[in-house]
C-alpha cells in the first residue's frame, strides 16, 4: 500500500517559487500559461494497515510533519 | 546563572553565540546537544541560526522532533527564557511556541548582510536593555526569512505587543514611513522578530551574535543578550 500526497502553499500566499516559473515561462513564449504554483508530493510506502487506518495515519503525518498549515495546504490518496 | 545554546546537526552559529554570552558578556554559557532529553539546570535556552538537517522538508521542521526539542518546549511552557535566532527562530516557530511561519523570501535570494531593526517594544526580557525606538545594525543571512501569518494572528500580535523587532532603514522613523524601504525580504508587517504572549519565548531572523564587538562591524546585537541578562538578574537574584 502506498500513500501518494501533494503539499501546496495556502492560495492566499505569495510563491515566489511559483511566479519565477511563471515568469521563464512567459519568457520562453507560452503565453497560455497563466499561473504557477510549486509545492511537494511526497510516496510512502505502507504495510500492516487497513484502508482507514492508513487514512487517518496519512492524514496525522500530513498535519502534523509534512505540511506546516500556517502556509500550506495537503490532499492525499491512498493506493492499494 | 547559566545560559544554554543548543546544538543541531547543521548548526552554525553555535560558537558564535557561545562566544558573544561567554567571552564578550562573560556569562556562565554551556552547549547543549540535540539528543539531550533535558535542559536542568539552565536559566535560559538559545536555539542558534545554522541550517539544521540541512533545511530539508522545511527550515527548523525536523529539528522541530529532536529530543533537546521536548524538553526546550517544557522549559519554555514553564516560563523559561527561549530566543531563537534564524533556523532556531524557524524552529520555534515549526513547534508551535511562536505563532506564524517563514516563507522564501520575496527576491528568491540568500541574502547576507547588515540590516538595520528597530525594538518595538522594551517591556520584554529580550529589549528591556534597548531604548524605545532603538535601530539596531545586525546582519541577516537566510533564503527563508519573509515572516507570515494571517490576519488573525497579525491582528493579536500587535494588540499584545508581540512584534519586538520591525526591519527599518538606518536612519527609520518611528512612525514606520521608512520600514518598507528596509524590508530585505518581503516579511509581513516588515517583522524582523516577534515574542510569545506571554513574552518568555522571542525569535528573530537577525543575528545578534554576530554584532556583538566593534570588529564585527556592529556591537548592537549585545543590547538582546544584555536584556536577558538584566532580566535573569532580575528573576534569580544573581549577580552578572
Amino acid at each position: 500500500m502506498k500513500a501518494h500526497i501533494w503539499v501546496m502553499p495556502k492560495l492566499t500566499v505569495l510563491d515566489p517559487q511559483g511566479k519565477t516559473i511563471h515568469n521563464a515561462l512567459s519568457s520562453l513564449g507560452y503565453k497560455t500559461v497563466q499561473s504557477v504554483r510549486q509545492g511537494k508530493f511526497f510516496v510512502l510506502e505502507l504495510e500492516g494497515l487497513t484502508r482507514a487506518e492508513a487514512e487517518t495515519q496519512v492524514g496525522k503525518i500530513s498535519r502534523d510533519v509534512l505540511a506546516n498549515l500556517v502556509i500550506e495546504d495537503f490532499r492525499f490518496e491512498i493506493i492499494e | 546563572m547559566k545560559f544554554g545554546v543548543v546544538v543541531f546537526p547543521g548548526s552554525n552559529c553555535d560558537h558564535d553565540t557561545h562566544h558573544a554570552l561567554g567571552t564578550v558578556l562573560k556569562q556562565p554559557v554551556e552547549f547543549i546537544w540535540h539528543q539531550s532529553q533535558q535542559v536542568n539546570g539552565f536559566d535560559a535556552i538559545i536555539l542558534p541560526g545554522g541550517f539544521s538537517y540541512g533545511d530539508y522538508l522545511r527550515t527548523g521542521a525536523i529539528a522541530r522532533f529532536s529530543p533537546v526539542m521536548r524538553a526546550v518546549e517544557k522549559f519554555a511552557r514553564g516560563g523559561g527564557l527561549v530566543l531563537g535566532v534564524c533556523n532556531g527562530f524557524q524552529m520555534l516557530l515549526e513547534a508551535g511556541l511562536l505563532p506564524g511561519a517563514v516563507l522564501r523570501n520575496h527576491g528568491l535570494r540568500f541574502i547576507c548582510r547588515h540590516v538595520h531593526i528597530r525594538v518595538e517594544n522594551t517591556e520584554t526580557p529580550f529589549t528591556c536593555a534597548a531604548t524605545p525606538g532603538q535601530i539596531l545594525k545586525i546582519p541577516i543571512a537566510h533564503s527563508d526569512g519573509s515572516y507570515f501569518c494571517d490576519e488573525a494572528t497579525l491582528a493579536d500580535l500587535e494588540r499584545n505587543g508581540q512584534i519586538i523587532f520591525r526591519y527599518t532603514t538606518s536612519d527609520g522613523r518611528p512612525d514606520g514611513r521608512d520600514d518598507a524601504a528596509g524590508n530585505p525580504n518581503g516579511a509581513i508587517a516588515n517583522i524582523a522578530g516577534i515574542s510569545n504572549r506571554e513574552g518568555n519565548v522571542a525569535g528573530l531572523m537577525p543575528h545578534p551574535e554576530r554584532a556583538v564587538e566593534a570588529a564585527l562591524g556592529s556591537a548592537d546585537g549585545q543590547v538582546i543578550f544584555r536584556s536577558m541578562i538584566e532580566t535573569l538578574v532580575r528573576q534569580v537574584g544573581v549577580s552578572a
